[in-house]
């Protein structure tokens, strides 16, 4: 019996947890002798007061709309991705390698190449894990887990070893050419009459986000890929049953979600840095879980909490340059809300249910 | 068997236990409705009821597992709260679970100590159990090895252990909830033999069933369970199994299903030696030889865990096996790429699993999306690479009317419906599919009783329009009714076939215990 | 290579080990109760912090082990309320706390001590100093004995040897005690304890907090011991390791020993690229070599080396049935 109508369960369970993560946030920063109402200020322009905080803001969501897709897909097929992370950096690799090998013409031929190589190296990078859990049943998120440091030990001998401009002490590539550069939300809309701040790293991968959005939700509600992936996810043995393969869906889910993460570097690579540094990928992976979970796993879901978390980089950035309240902050709202809105969801959803039902009775 | 002597004996002694008003709800469901129930020192009392009766739940809150809202539980006549496990223990309470509680990579002596230690290190413990384990062994006739690992026994070995624990615990009423349902008719018999024992040696016993069989031939006192109530308590010497089946399920009913003559027509189904081996190295298919013609309606008897899963699983397409399956006269894979649930439907074979809940339905999904789970491949239900959810939809309504699923709302989660309408939406999914062999498992596990009649009149007109049914059930009654010839199964061979008519419950008991041809 | 690089080798694979076998016990007990536990890296780095922090500000390494210990085990609790009372997801809660940690240890830093979420450099009594076992001086001119008790086994500090002896006694608790047994019981099968009439969630608390008690030493290992001060992130993917390293030992506590005493010397080998140029005669990136452990959890995961079987209850919340 459902106990809970499902606008409650869409709507009232993520923002109490929010609402819990919030009020313990505040407290936190009272804790630390600053002044929560003044932070969320000092956060509400420097994020969202300006075009320059709205393009900081942007940018940092489409970092977490591809990763919060990447963990949502394979939740969807019940597989719990930690590896976003690990395939986000090697997604970098993909771009780093396309936008300095091949002479592209132009910034669109350029963007489809790299936005293949990225997709590519990304779900290369989950391929083994995938196949690891689909033929021999090795828990995938230790082996995630795994990746990402090999991942990260990978680049890192790419980078000093072989990708390192002769003479650079950087362990990073050479400048992508200006052929790749992709046009920022300024050059954008600049035509159309909105002056968007220039020095905003916000550009035309966002828009490729939101597409990949709406494609996921196409993928998963409309397509029989989509309903054998969500079926695996809820039940293996009614897959098997239905002449769904475990292994195909497995790999394909995983491979999509692994693309997705990878795709992220089109815009932290190539978009922002138009390089590939160390370490790119600033922990965006692990925030797509938060966001993944947050969002209920529903790409429009997903894309309200991408923008959250990018309101919360960006103002957290203000905070720390403008009070005494480290950027961490925002490592422990996101602990938090991973919190709520995962681990301790029965504890939010039990009273709400017993409302409900309370409810229910009195109406009866 | 029957003991009254040993009962009227103890007559006049306080009840072993005494259950008073005991009502329990889940939710809005009454699962114990104010019942009442003596069971006196030194005898076996039955207590019988269709599944969902209520039975599990009065016997769970005498363990101690839920909390009765209402209601007092008297032992040896005290007064006694049970809010736990550890307290029913203490009240010399042992119970033998349906689905045994025992830790699996344990030896035999490390599950009878468990929570039932001395002291807090294991060695000594370990070898004062062994020497109680023993004597207690030679004291009831019942053997095992204290070193075995219990995943290395059997099943009937392990519902030793299982009483052994009871009785280590020094256990004076023992409870056994639906003990026979993995044994074979032979291995049963010698639990009763255990159980007439400790009898005998003055413990109290409940046994939990829905077999007839059981109880006439068990139990002292019988009381009868039907939804949620008890309806009676009467001395098994002065009833029937009529009478029995009568007040389980409130009026009369005879288990028969109107149905003409079967005409058997081309064969269907041909199957070949056909093995299968588990994934852990055993066989569990060990050369099956079965035919199904069109027209005909074939069950498979036989004690759950004999290989009728492992059949069903082949022919629907999840699982490998080795052999020759003909559909038509034609070969089927039995393994690699052509060898899955969408190839096998491709071919005209539909399927009513037997767990529909684990396998049959997506538990979460709506009714419109699991009406087209197996066949969303099939050109009406997609167009491309899309699902063409309006046509599904509309299909989804037509066959609930026509099956009569309520509530007829195709958004509902398949989970909100009740286990009749859940087996509906199966039914009608596979046989409006119009097969040309329908495989069925286990149609009315946990469904009520007018919902039984309806599934069972679907799938004679599925015969009578000249298709194969091959009918895999646990309740020979069923088998019995339904199909026009019996195959039976036992230790993954087939022991015999009877034309249903040509043969009774007990011919066919025999061949289920492997006795026989 | 010559006698003496040996012993130094082994001898800072030792200290390098003793946070991992300290983890990764803590991981056996919680994960052989049924519980999952990958958040034994935030644990560590909570305890890392509060053991640090604390032995700055009273001068005492014991209170300020203490305090690692008491932050771990709330970490703990967290973990427990999540997965045991809430039956919530194991692994997101491990995630959770892993983060938690990441971002309260330099939120509270930089408050308490505002030096970019470091701690001061802790001295004297505020430190685990080396402790030199008897007659070490005597005996270190004793040939190949003497180097070995002088050099290797005398000279670390209490937590070493404490994290040494854990081995056996958590082997004997897990196999010789009820508590053990009831332990082991509660990760393959909960419903046989609770039918026994055993709480199965108050066993998974008992575990659950061990596991914070061990990844709390574990901490305060790194801060106080094997470092002399709090700098973040400073765990840096330990628990990770330590995670690989129970799954490499199959749960067992001799095996844990082993597995990582094996990770600990790829940490030496990666601060001594000559040792390996000299053994193997090629250069290996220390990056490299750091990424061996996981590279070989990851293969034994694939059961390529013998199949690596987790207790048959992880992972799952314990609900009562019929």
């Amino acid at each position: 019996m459902e106990v809970m109508p499902k606008w409650a369960e869409v709507t009232l369970v993520p923002l109490i947890s929010l609402l819990l993560a919030a009020i313990l946030s505040a407290l936190v920063i009272l804790a630390i002798g600053e002044d929560p109402i003044a932070a969320v200020n000092l956060m509400v322009t420097g994020a969202l007061g300006s075009t320059y905080g709205w393009g900081y803001t942007l940018y940092y969501a489409t970092n977490f709309l591809f990763t919060g897709l990447a963990v949502s897909v394979a939740f969807h097929a019940g597989l719990f991705n930690i590896g976003g992370e690990g395939q986000a950096m090697l997604g970098g690799l993909g771009v780093a390698l396309a936008c300095l090998l091949i002479p592209w013409p132009h910034w669109t031929l350029a963007l489809l190449g790299a936005a293949g190589a990225a997709a590519l190296f990304g779900a290369a990078w989950a391929a083994i894990p995938a196949f690891l859990q689909a033929k021999r049943g090795s828990h995938i998120v230790i082996t995630t887990i795994m990746f990402n440091f090999i991942g990260a030990a990978v680049l890192n001998y790419v980078l000093v070893n072989l990708m390192r401009p002769a003479g650079s002490m950087d362990p990073a590539t050479a400048r992508f050419p200006e052929t790749t550069h992709l046009p920022t939300l300024h050059d954008i809309l600049a035509p159309i009459g909105i002056n968007f701040s220039k020095s905003a790293p916000a550009n035309v991968t966002f828009l490729i986000a939101l597409l990949a959005c709406v494609l996921v939700w196409f993928l998963l509600w409309r397509t029989w890929l989509g309903y054998e992936i969500r079926s695996y996810g809820k039940s293996e043995p009614a897959a098997k049953y239905g002449g769904i393969s475990p292994t195909a869906i497995t790999m394909i889910a995983m491979l999509i979600s692994g693309g997705l993460a990878g795709l992220m570097a089109i815009n932290n690579v190539m978009g922002e840095a138009e390089r590939l540094v160390l370490n790119a990928v600033e922990g965006a992976g692990f925030i797509g879980i938060a966001v993944a979970l947050m969002g209920r796993s529903h790409p429009f879901g997903v894309l309200l909490a991408a923008i959250l978390f990018g309101f919360l980089y960006q103002g957290g950035a203000e905070l720390a340059l403008w009070t005494s309240i480290p950027r961490e902050l925002i490592v422990v709202i996101q602990a938090l809300v991973i919190l709520f809105t995962g681990a301790l969801d029965n504890m939010v959803r039990m009273p709400l249910e017993r409302l409900f039902l309370m409810m229910r009775r009195r109406n009866a | 068997m029957s003991g009254s002597d040993t009962s009227g004996r103890q007559e006049t002694a306080a009840p072993a236990i005494e259950l008073q008003g005991i009502s329990k709800a889940f939710g809005p469901v009454q699962a114990n409705k104010d019942i009442s129930i003596r069971v006196m020192p030194g005898t076996i009392h039955g207590i019988i009821g269709e599944n969902g009766a209520g039975k599990s739940t009065l016997m769970s809150i005498l363990y101690g597992f839920y909390k009765a809202d209402k209601g007092e539980i008297f032992i040896a006549g005290q007064k006694t709260d049970i809010p736990d496990s550890q307290a029913a223990i203490a009240a010399g309470i042992g119970m033998v679970f349906q689905h045994f509680k025992l830790v699996e990579n344990f030896t035999v002596l490390e599950n009878i100590i468990l929570g039932a230690e001395d002291g807090g290190l294991l060695t000594p413990s370990l070898a004062k159990a062994r020497k109680t384990l023993l004597e207690l062994e030679h004291e009831y006739g019942l053997n095992v090895d204290p070193d075995a690992v219990i995943e290395e026994l059997g099943v009937g070995m392990q519902q030793r252990v299982e009483i052994l624990k009871a009785l280590y615990r020094q256990a004076d009423i023992l409870i056994l909830d639906e003990p026979t349902g993995v044994l074979t008719p032979a291995e049963a018999d010698q639990l009763f033999r255990i159980l007439d024992r400790l009898r005998e040696e003055g413990k109290t016993i409940i046994l939990i069933t829905h077999k007839l069989r059981e109880i006439m031939e068990a139990t002292d006192t019988v009381s009868v369970m039907r939804r949620g109530e008890m309806t009676a308590t009467v001395k098994t010497k002065d009833t029937s199994p009529a009478e029995l089946a009568e007040l389980m399920v409130g009026r009369k009913v005879l288990l028969r299903v109107d149905k003409k003559p079967a005409v058997p027509g081309d064969v269907v189904l041909d199957i070949k030696n056909l093995h299968v081996v588990d994934d852990k190295g055993v066989e569990r298919l060990k050369g099956i030889d079965l035919q199904v013609r069109a027209g005909e309606i074939v069950g498979i008897a036989g004690v759950a865990g004999n290989g009728q899963s492992e059949l069903l699983e082949v022919l629907g397409g999840y699982a490998d096996a080795t052999g020759e399956i003909r559909v038509n006269g034609q070969p089927l894979d039995l393994s690699g790429k052509h060898s899955d649930g969408r190839s096998r439907r491709a071919r005209g074979i539909a399927h009513v699993p037997e767990d529909r809940q684990r396998e049959g339905l997506i538990m979460d999904f709506s009714a419109w999306e699991n009406t087209a789970f197996g066949y969303h491949r099939d050109p009406d239900y997609q167009s491309g690479v899309l699902l063409n959810n309006a046509a599904i939809r509309a299909d989804t309504e037509a066959k609930m009317e026509r099956f009569d699923v309520r509530p007829p709302n195709p958004g509902l989660a398949a989970k909100n419906f009740s286990g009749g309408n859940q087996q509906k939406i199966v039914l009608a999914r596979e046989i409006e599919r119009n097969p040309d062999l329908l495989l069925v498992g286990q149609p009315t596990r946990g469904v009520d009783i007018g919902a039984i009649e309806f599934i069972h009149q679907q799938i004679v007109a599925l015969r009578d329009k000249g298709k194969a049914v091959l009918l895999v059930s646990v309740e020979l009654e069923e088998i019995l009714a339904l199909a026009d010839r019996v195959a039976v199964m036992f230790d993954g061979h087939i022991m015999g076939e009877r034309m249903s008519a040509e043969t009774d419950e007990k011919e066919l008991g025999l061949l289920m215990a492997g006795v026989g041809n | 290579m010559d006698f003496l690089t040996l012993i130094q080798l082994l001898d800072s694979t030792v200290r390098l080990a003793t946070p991992l076998l300290l983890a990764c016990l803590a991981g056996l007990f919680s994960e052989r109760a049924g519980i999952f536990d990958i958040g034994l890296e935030g644990k560590m780095l909570a305890a890392a912090f509060f053991s640090a922090a604390i032995a700055a500000l009273t001068g005492s390494v014991w209170i300020g082990l203490l305090a690692g210990i008491t932050a771990s085990m709330l970490f703990s609790l967290l973990h427990g309320l999540a997965s045991i009372t809430f039956r919530g997801n194991q692994l997101i809660s491990g995630v959770a706390i892993n983060f938690l940690a990441a971002g309260l240890t330099v939120l509270i830093a930089q408050d308490w001590f505002s030096q970019g979420g470091r701690t001061p450099s802790l001295m004297g009594g505020a430190r685990f100093e080396p402790i030199t076992l008897p007659f070490a001086e005597a005996f270190g001119s004793v040939p190949f004995i003497g180097p070995i008790y002088q050099e290797l086994i005398s000279g670390h500090s209490i937590l070493v040897y404490l994290a040494f002896a854990m081995v056996p006694l958590t082997w004997w608790i897990l196999f010789r005690t009820r508590f053990g047994l009831r332990l082991r019981a509660v990760g393959e099968n909960p419903a046989a304890v609770d039918t026994a009439g055993v709480s199965v969630v108050g066993l998974r608390y008992a575990a659950v907090m061990i596991c914070g008690v061990l990844c709390g030493i574990a901490g305060a290992y790194l801060s106080t011991a094997l470092q002399a001060g709090f700098v973040k992130d400073m765990s840096a993917g330990r628990g990770f390791i330590a995670l690989a390293a129970l799954i490499f030992a199959k749960w067992r506590p001799w095996y844990a020993l082993y597995a990582t005493l094996l990770f600990g010397l790829f940490g030496a080998l990666e601060t001594r690229p000559d040792v390996i140029e000299a053994l193997f005669g090629i250069k290996v990136q220390g990056a490299l070599l750091g990424a061996l452990p996981y590279v070989m959890t990851v293969i034994i995961l694939a059961g390529f080396v013998g199949k690596a079987i987790p207790p048959r209850a992880g992972g799952e919340p314990y609900v009562k049935e019929r």
